[in-house]
């Protein structure tokens, strides 16, 4: 491998652009940094496209204030400089917070996914009855969920459903002082967990459930894992603490 | 203006397919501070947002109009059938794409005509913009909804549902249209004073202000101003110099992937070669070159302020653009450096041609197209398409030496004068295509054993200012028979397993014909059409032929009275008052030549006296060279 440096992005996605699926977020990165005339490295072949990875893909109608884009470049500036070259070849939805250089040993965005943070609050006339009670009586309900020691769920994926327990999967979850709630949950992509799911479940114990479109979510950040010297895996740590700035 | 005001609500935009065609804030995407904004334009390509958003003249048009003090355009295009359906439900008004404001609170709503299988998209749009359908039925409070594009050139089928119509090319005479328009506001508006006055700007059609009667057999018989001070004749807009006018150096950059996402770089507008069944070819004329200093630095100006990964050439006939080679090195040398591709649709196979296919593309992955139209010579003649069986060949075989596996070819079937022969000729040549690829390339090096060759046709449907726009058009049932000839001798050819034969469907060609010739009487067609639930018509799988058919039998009509007549020379046509700048005489030489087989020769080799020569610039004023490959 030449002397290709790897960077690690942080960018939010807010606003009207929340619509704008995954993949299409990917094509706005290959023109914005083409437009920001960052150094970046191609793969060969007849068809070269830049080399980049994205930590976990935000669905559809999700914000976020923690994305994560890894690129390998030739050059840098500094990453004051490149942070708003980015920024001026960007949108305001799509604000690039911070540009940091990964050690050699850092796993790529993708891989090292770990968990997520989400804010999530009832849109308008859509919050269940539990919810409409006082915040220390929802985390009572909240307590005796995560009591639990399995919280079987049926996903529904592609190739028909499959029970998953949603226990080991769920870090963090309370009510906040304005009533949203606050999650960190288990994103690695095999076993990743939404809060949509987390709240059928807890709402299925007191029967109920959601009502369609119901949530308003912002992702917060996502973490990776530390990893000690022998490669075992540690404590969650911010994706945005494994880089340094430049 | 708050940029997270979207028109659609949260539960709206998570149900429908593809969000990402109404939200707008596209890079580069002008927005404007309303305060400072006093004519808001609304740009509309009758089509979803992936077609639309492809196009080069709203992208020019935007541009000019966003340079203009006080003037916002925005875009809108037709919502797919999902959102329709929930808009119609709901009442939402159609909004702008930019402000995601309603289309009826605009001061214009410009619609680009594409093709004629959109004229029940104009009507959805309309319709879910809350605006009347009927130009008669506007008042001073709708926008003025005007038209352009290549449809308008005959804009008769659909002149009910339109204020205006600006024939020619866009960059010439809005200005002047706004400056007049701003008067009129200013002074008291009156919407039929402004369009009485509107139709005194060239270029300007106002068909609520001419009256067309028919003879008893449903021929025009007279076509006239109902005043005075309206001008008998339309003719088209053209801008001369190309090199000095509005280019959009900032694209719109979609989200979404597009069917043309890429930077555009148009090399020349018109084509020299004048073939008789192209109606691009006559309304574009005089050829004119964009310089080709100005053309490099737009690429790379583009390229910067897109972050787009591939340019493409845009003409009607790259090969002919006279700076070809110095414009493609600079941008190979470029483009590589950077990781850019480079495309070039319509260039003619040749020596050079391959070699600069061989170094911008992967010659494993792409295949050549020849785009001979007809199957036999004589046939060639007739629809005067310069190629021949030997150079297509000699094209082949330095092809087939170069690497290249695959062939697609187009054709064209029910041309005047088509016989059986000719059809054959059709599958004959791809037989000796075949053949040339078995005789160069020896057995050891051929890929997969084989060459692929991929034969389409569509059926011809005659246009307006074409010398064929007096032809007979073939009937359904004819165009079905020549398609099911065309597969027959395809399969009794020697290299027939090498030989792919695609074919269109019938029913729409027959219907774009109608529409294609048609007169002012379609317009009811049309509306009820749409009444009944048809549009997006150009989409196979929502086009409705029965209801077509039934509907114009119930306006009192008939297909063929538009498609399958013979049309008489003096017969008053009912694009007759539009000038595009090609004579009716020349047309009708052409026509005769065509019927005795006699080539014309391009505008390069020989003036034909087309009458494009009045706008005193472009190739009628060039050098001629001596001959021609």
């Amino acid at each position: 491998m030449s002397d290709n440096m790897r960077l690690r992005v942080r960018f939010e996605k807010t606003g009207a652009i929340r619509y704008i699926g995954h993949l299409d977020v990917m094509r706005f990165f290959q023109k914005c940094l083409r437009r920001a005339e960052i150094d970046v490295a191609f793969t060969g072949g007849f068809s070269p496209h830049m080399i980049m990875t994205f930590a976990q893909p935000l669905s559809v109608g999700l914000e976020s204030h923690g994305e994560y884009m890894d690129i390998e470049v030739h050059s840098v500036t500094d990453s004051q400089d490149m942070l708003e070259r980015m920024n001026a070849a960007s949108v305001p939805e799509i604000k690039i917070v911070s540009v940091k250089r990964l050690p050699e040993n850092a796993g790529n965005a993708m891989a090292s996914v770990a968990a997520a943070k989400y804010l999530v609050s009832f849109r308008e006339g859509r919050t269940p009855a539990l919810f409409k009670e006082d915040p220390a009586r929802v985390n009572e309900a909240i307590s005796e969920f995560l009591s639990k020691e399995t919280i079987p769920y049926v996903k529904e994926g592609k190739k028909g459903t499959r029970e998953v327990d949603l226990r080991p999967g769920i870090f963090e979850f309370f009510v906040k002082e304005d009533q949203s709630l606050e999650m960190l949950l288990e994103a690695s992509s095999g076993d990743n967990v939404k809060p949509a799911q987390v709240l059928d479940a807890l709402l299925a114990l007191h029967d109920d459930s959601l009502s369609e479109n119901a949530l308003q979510i912002s992702r917060l950040d996502t973490y990776t894992r530390k990893v000690s010297v022998d490669g075992i895996l540690g404590e969650l740590l911010s994706m945005d603490e494994v880089g340094e700035i430049f | 203006m708050n940029r997270d005001h979207l028109a659609l609500s949260d539960d709206i935009l998570m149900k429908i397919e593809k969000p990402a065609r109404y939200i707008g804030h596209e890079y580069n995407s002008v927005v404007k501070d309303l305060s400072e904004v006093d004519v808001r334009f609304a740009m509309c390509f009758p089509d979803v947002y992936e077609i639309g958003m492809s196009h080069l003249g709203i992208q020019i048009l935007y541009d000019m109009f966003n340079k203009m003090d006080g003037v916002w355009c925005e875009r809108v295009y037709s919502p797919w059938m999902d959102l329709d359906e929930i808009m119609r439900k709901e009442r939402i008004p159609l909004f702008a794409l930019e402000s995601q404001d309603p289309i009826k609170d605009f001061d214009f709503l410009g619609i680009t005509i594409q093709y004629e299988m959109c004229y029940t998209n104009i009507l959805q749009v309309l319709d879910l913009s809350q605006i009347p359908l009927l130009s008669k039925d506007r008042d001073d409070d709708d926008p003025i909804v005007i038209g352009g594009g290549p449809c308008t050139y005959n804009p008769e089928p659909i002149a009910d549902f339109f204020d205006l119509f600006y024939i020619g090319e866009g960059e010439t005479r809005y200005a002047e249209l706004l400056a007049l328009y701003r008067k009129h506001r200013k002074e008291g508006f009156d919407r039929e004073n402004f369009l009485r006055e509107a139709a005194k700007i060239p270029g300007m059609y106002v068909p609520s202000l001419y009256d067309v009667t028919y003879h008893e057999d449903g021929t025009i018989a007279a076509f006239s101003p109902r005043f005075d001070d309206v001008p008998e004749k339309v003719l088209k807009e053209v801008v001369m110099d190309l090199s000095s006018t509005y280019y959009p150096m900032k694209p719109v950059v979609p989200y979404m992937k597009v069917t043309q996402d890429r930077v555009v770089l148009e090399i020349q507008r018109g084509c020299i070669r004048g073939c008789r069944f192209c109606q691009a070819g006559q309304l574009y004329r005089p050829v004119r070159e964009r310089n080709v200093d100005v053309l490099k630095e737009y690429a790379m100006t583009m390229l910067k302020n897109t972050g787009h990964e591939e340019v493409s050439l845009s003409s009607l006939s790259s090969s002919d653009y006279s700076k070809l080679p110095e414009l493609i090195d600079y941008l190979i040398e470029e483009c590589d450096k950077r990781h850019i591709n480079i495309s070039l649709p319509s260039l003619r196979i040749d020596a050079f041609s391959l070699d600069v296919m061989s170094k911008v593309q992967d010659i494993k992955k792409s295949s050549l197209t020849f785009a001979p139209e007809a199957g036999s010579q004589r046939l060639r003649n007739v629809i005067n398409k310069g190629l021949t069986e030997e150079v297509i060949l000699r094209g082949a075989h330095l092809a087939f030496e170069g690497g290249w596996t695959r062939v697609k070819l187009y054709f064209m079937l029910g041309q005047p004068t088509e016989t059986e022969d000719d059809i054959r000729g059709i599958a004959e040549l791809c037989n000796k295509i075949a053949a040339e690829f078995f005789e160069t390339v020896p057995k050891e090096k051929r890929v997969n054993g084989r060459v692929q060759i991929v034969a389409s046709t569509s059926f011809f449907v005659p246009k307006p200012f074409t010398p064929f726009q007096w032809a007979p058009q073939c009937t359904k049932d004819q165009f079905v028979e020549k398609a099911y000839f065309t597969r027959k001798c395809i399969s009794e050819q020697l290299n027939q397993k090498s030989i792919k034969y695609n074919w269109h469907e019938a029913d729409a060609s027959v219907m774009e014909g109608v529409l294609a010739r048609g007169d002012r009487r379609l317009a009811e067609v049309i509306l009820k059409v749409y009444q009944k639930g048809c549009f997006y018509d150009a989409w196979s799988e929502y086009y409705k032929h029965r209801v077509w058919l039934e509907t114009i039998e119930e306006c009192g009509l008939t297909p063929e009275f538009y498609t399958s007549r013979e049309r008489s020379l003096d017969e008053i046509l009912p694009w007759d008052y539009i000038d595009a700048g090609v004579t009716k005489e020349f047309l009708k030489r052409e026509w005769q030549k065509a019927q005795n087989e006699m080539i014309s020769e391009n505008c390069k080799v020989k003036c034909q006296g087309c009458g494009a020569a009045r706008f005193g610039g472009g190739i009628c004023f060039e050098e001629r060279v001596a001959g021609d490959e």
